[in-house]
């Protein structure tokens, strides 16, 4: 199972009300990562976040880029890791890397 | 995503049919299996992740390539729509089992006593099992303490593949229904699947604590951590 809670579902409604979204997703995890692959956080450009893609330590980061890839409208593929100095900054403590790939709904 | 992706991957959910997202990175072209034609490896990497039910990163010559499968929620039947049954079903949705309660009496099955997205079937429980077809990717749990709709249930669950099986009842009523099922003509390693007493030894007392050892059960059946599990 990649995920119990319907994001897409979420996502879908959001896009109804007329809102901006976009969707993350866990492509490869090496060590420690908290969430498997597979597993989706959706974000507006208004802030509302559904799902999650660690245990907290990214989402952040991930729905800052959410934001620009709503603007661009291109794909962007992030990769977060303890050797990283990004994930210093955002905090991916348990030592764990991984990528995610974040995409508009559009 | 396109919008038009986005549908039918909910249609197919909604449908309980597996379906694949192949996306390609980092430019986010993105095809579905097996519903648009697909190069073999790629067909051949969906049909792993939708039987493994595990995502995964396929190269594809000098393309990367990340499958999502999408398989239909396990199943948990419910039998009995008894109180137990009610604090089980929120839970039991929670961690993402699609649940359907069976109960023919009329007074139990009601959609006020169960307004938490479960489905509800008021047949008798062998006919209700056998129209539900139990498979590997489906849980059952008998919850009416009456062998009158226990054991019909359990006898269509005992012929099954259901990747769990539980019994609520005390150690002497299971004793009295081992002799039962018994005698209806199940060896003793297919009556050995039954859970019972039904749920994980938490020493659950209160009607939701009892659900929380029994999903706590089926749960860790479906992740492969239960001892002796079939």
């Amino acid at each position: 199972m990649s995920g119990t809670e319907d994001i897409l579902e979420t996502a879908r409604a959001w896009r109804a009300e007329g809102e901006k979204v976009a969707l993350a997703t866990v492509v490869e995890t090496w060590g420690s990562s908290p969430r498997p692959a597979g597993s989706r956080l959706a974000v507006t450009e208004t802030g509302r976040l559904a799902g999650s893609v660690s245990g907290g330590c990214i989402e952040g980061a991930v729905a800052d880029i959410a934001r620009q890839v709503m603007q661009s409208g291109t794909p962007q593929l992030l990769d977060f890791g303890i050797s990283d100095e990004r994930a210093w900054e955002v905090g991916l403590a348990c030592g764990g890397k991984l990528k995610v790939f974040v995409e508009p709904l559009a | 995503m396109t919008p038009e992706t986005l549908e039918t991957l909910q249609a197919a959910r909604a449908a309980r049919r597996p379906v694949a997202l192949l996306t390609r990175l980092p430019d986010g072209a993105q095809l579905l299996y097996p519903d648009q034609p697909v190069p073999a490896a790629l067909a051949e990497a969906a049909e792993a992740a939708l039987r493994d039910d595990r995502a995964a990163p396929v190269t594809l010559g000098e393309e990367s390539w990340f499958i999502q499968p999408q398989t239909p929620p396990p199943r948990l039947i419910v039998v009995g729509a008894v109180h137990v049954a009610q604090a089980l079903v929120p839970m039991a949705v929670q961690v993402g089992l699609a649940v359907t309660v069976v109960d023919p009496r009329r007074a139990f099955a009601t959609e006020e006593r169960f307004t938490a997205g479960a489905t509800l079937v008021d047949e008798w429980p062998d006919d209700a099992l056998n129209a539900l077809r139990p498979d590997s990717r489906t849980a059952i749990v008998t919850l009416t303490h009456d062998p009158k709709l226990d054991d019909p249930a359990l006898d269509v669950a005992l012929r099954s593949d259901a990747f769990y099986i539980g019994a609520l009842g005390s150690r002497r009523t299971h004793a009295k229904r081992v002799d039962r099922l018994t005698e209806a003509g199940h060896g003793p390693e297919a009556i050995a699947r039954i859970r019972a007493p039904v749920g994980l030894d938490i020493g659950a007392v209160t009607a939701p604590e009892i659900a929380l050892s029994i999903i706590a059960q089926v749960v860790a059946a479906r992740r492969g951590k239960l001892d002796g599990a079939p």
